[in-house]
């Protein structure tokens, strides 16, 4: 009886989830065709060419734009986290208000970036109204934006498992601490941080890996100047036609992605 | 005192981060210019999204692809969390993870191959129906997540009795299980409906021609300039999954 509940959810599952990752994954070993598409013969081709420089270095600008949006997040995250964590009667309230524009919808998230930034954007249009600015400010249209806009779209990844170990933590600890002369400073460091690990590694990692594979935050905000690995492979499927490549790096992304949530759930297991 | 005054202030900063930029779009959806000062209220951005024959069909589209999408999905996601609740299914249960943690765009390239190739050999175009097939994929994991929770909590014993007094099992799901964990599925429903309704990038890859849906439509409308008719839209939208989410939360509460 058991198998005949979950046959809709297997054959969903091999048809929709594994099988397309299986097409991807012999696309990656066939040759580029003349209008797109692939053929034979066989090659590793395209992940031999991965370590191009040109491709190493959009591989190096969404890692360093995604380590900077998560240290954003975390240093911003952070003290809000134990602010909810010791708010009281206002926790769910608190906790509410952070998660909910996390629940509207991403595009109209980022399109409100756009409309705040952007050349006749609220921005600019106040600064020139006060007569601070004569030009616009390029706001828009830049690695500064997308980060923005990542760390706004991401920041609830974070506080959430943070909040939730600070939310277990005995008060008694922290307060023992304080009485036997533990300055606020040391406290924070010797107590809470340490408590707190398991949540803000979570935290980094709920944060960084979606970054990473990014695409919607750095195509609007970045207006194409800013490439990263979503919009590589983007690219590799439409305009470019080299499917072959864009399948490459589309599994050297997801093993990033998952090798990443994988190692650290093993160690948070463990912890 | 000034302590937690500090810190209150700064939890009110962060806040209004988050927030701010929603508020200022639907504020200013509201607004008579069509530039961004604000000379007084006015519905006409309102009135225009409503007559706007793009727009509305590509609501209809939406509209379809996510009833579609959510109710098959809410019934084999409820199926499989409860087949996964009396034993494990690791492979499912991975197959699932993969599904959520695979960057949208990925997902959304591999599907486009998949069906390209698979429909290579039936002659069948890209349109609503790989949509729908596209969505069903991602929100199943998000439905199973869900039901999964409650019947965590729920009492294994009642279906044993249920079985013991001589119903079989399917019997003692739908009359027995399901009854009771109803308010756990109907908010795994609403979710799914929200992630469908809210995708674009999957489904910019996998629609047709004719399956345009209103994130495609204000993609293209945002890319290509100022449009007060967005703002309009996109306050509509955030009001809606605010109150869906909203319900689905008391839901899962119950």
């Amino acid at each position: 009886m058991r198998r005949w509940f979950l046959l809709p959810a297997r054959l969903t599952a091999w048809l929709l989830i594994v099988a397309p990752m299986a097409v991807i994954a012999v696309y990656s070993l066939l040759t580029r065709g003349d209008y797109g598409g692939v053929e034979q013969p066989w090659t590793f081709e395209s992940f031999t060419r991965l370590a191009d420089p040109l491709y190493l270095g959009i591989l190096w600008r969404s890692v360093w734009i995604s380590a900077a949006a998560t240290a954003i997040c975390a240093l911003t995250g952070f003290p809000l986290a134990l602010y909810i964590a010791r708010a009281g009667k206002w926790k769910n309230l608190l906790l509410q208000l952070v998660l909910l524009p996390f629940w509207t919808s991403f595009l109209v998230r980022t399109y409100a970036w756009l409309f705040i930034l952007r050349d006749t954007g609220l921005v600019n249009t106040v600064l020139t109204g006060l007569h601070l600015i004569r030009t616009p400010l390029p706001l828009l249209y830049n690695d500064g934006a997308v980060l923005l806009g990542l760390v706004y779209s991401f920041l609830p990844f974070f506080i959430l498992p943070v909040y939730a170990t600070l939310e277990r933590m005995d008060p008694a600890l922290v307060e023992a601490a304080a009485d036997l002369g533990a300055t606020p400073g040391a406290v924070l460091r010797r107590i809470v941080l340490p408590l707190a690990a398991p949540g803000i590694a979570a935290g980094c990692v709920l944060v960084f890996v979606p970054c990473l594979g990014a695409y919607l935050t750095p195509d609007l905000l970045g207006g194409g100047k800013t490439v990263m690995l979503g919009n590589l492979v983007q690219n590799q499927f439409t305009t470019a036609r080299d499917w072959p490549f864009g399948a490459a790096i589309s599994l050297a992304l997801l093993a990033l992605s998952t090798g990443l949530l994988l190692v650290t759930r093993h160690a948070g297991e463990q912890l | 005192m000034i302590r937690s005054r500090a810190a209150g202030f700064y939890a009110a900063l962060v806040l209004a981060f988050l927030h701010l930029p929603l508020l200022i779009l639907i504020a200013f959806s509201f607004n008579a210019n069509r530039f961004t000062v604000w000379t007084g209220f006015s519905l006409q951005w309102y009135r225009a999204a409503i007559e706007d024959s793009q727009l509305v069909e590509s609501l209809i589209n939406s509209v379809i692809i996510a009833l579609a999408a959510a109710g098959l999905s809410t019934i084999i996601g409820t199926l499989a969390a409860w087949g996964m609740w009396r034993r494990r299914a690791p492979w499912l249960s991975g197959a699932l993870y993969l599904s959520l943690v695979t960057p949208e765009i990925v997902t959304g390239i591999a599907l486009l191959a998949l069906f390209q190739g698979a429909f290579r050999f039936l002659r069948l175009p890209l349109g609503m129906h790989t949509v729908i097939l596209a969505h069903v994929a991602f929100s199943i994991a998000y439905v199973t997540i869900v039901v999964s929770g409650r019947l965590r909590q729920y009492d294994r014993s009642l279906e044993e009795a249920a079985m013991d007094l001589g119903a079989n099992e399917w019997r003692a799901f739908l009359k027995v299980t399901l009854p009771s964990i109803a308010p756990a599925v109907a908010a795994a429903g609403l979710l799914a409906l929200v992630v469908s309704f809210d995708d674009y990038v999957i489904t910019s890859m996998v629609a047709g021609v004719d399956s345009e849906t209103l994130p495609m439509v204000i993609y293209a409308m945002a890319r290509r300039g100022v449009s007060p008719v967005v703002n309009a839209v996109s306050s509509m939208i955030v009001v809606l999954f605010g109150v869906l989410i909203l319900i689905s939360q008391r839901l899962q509460e119950k």
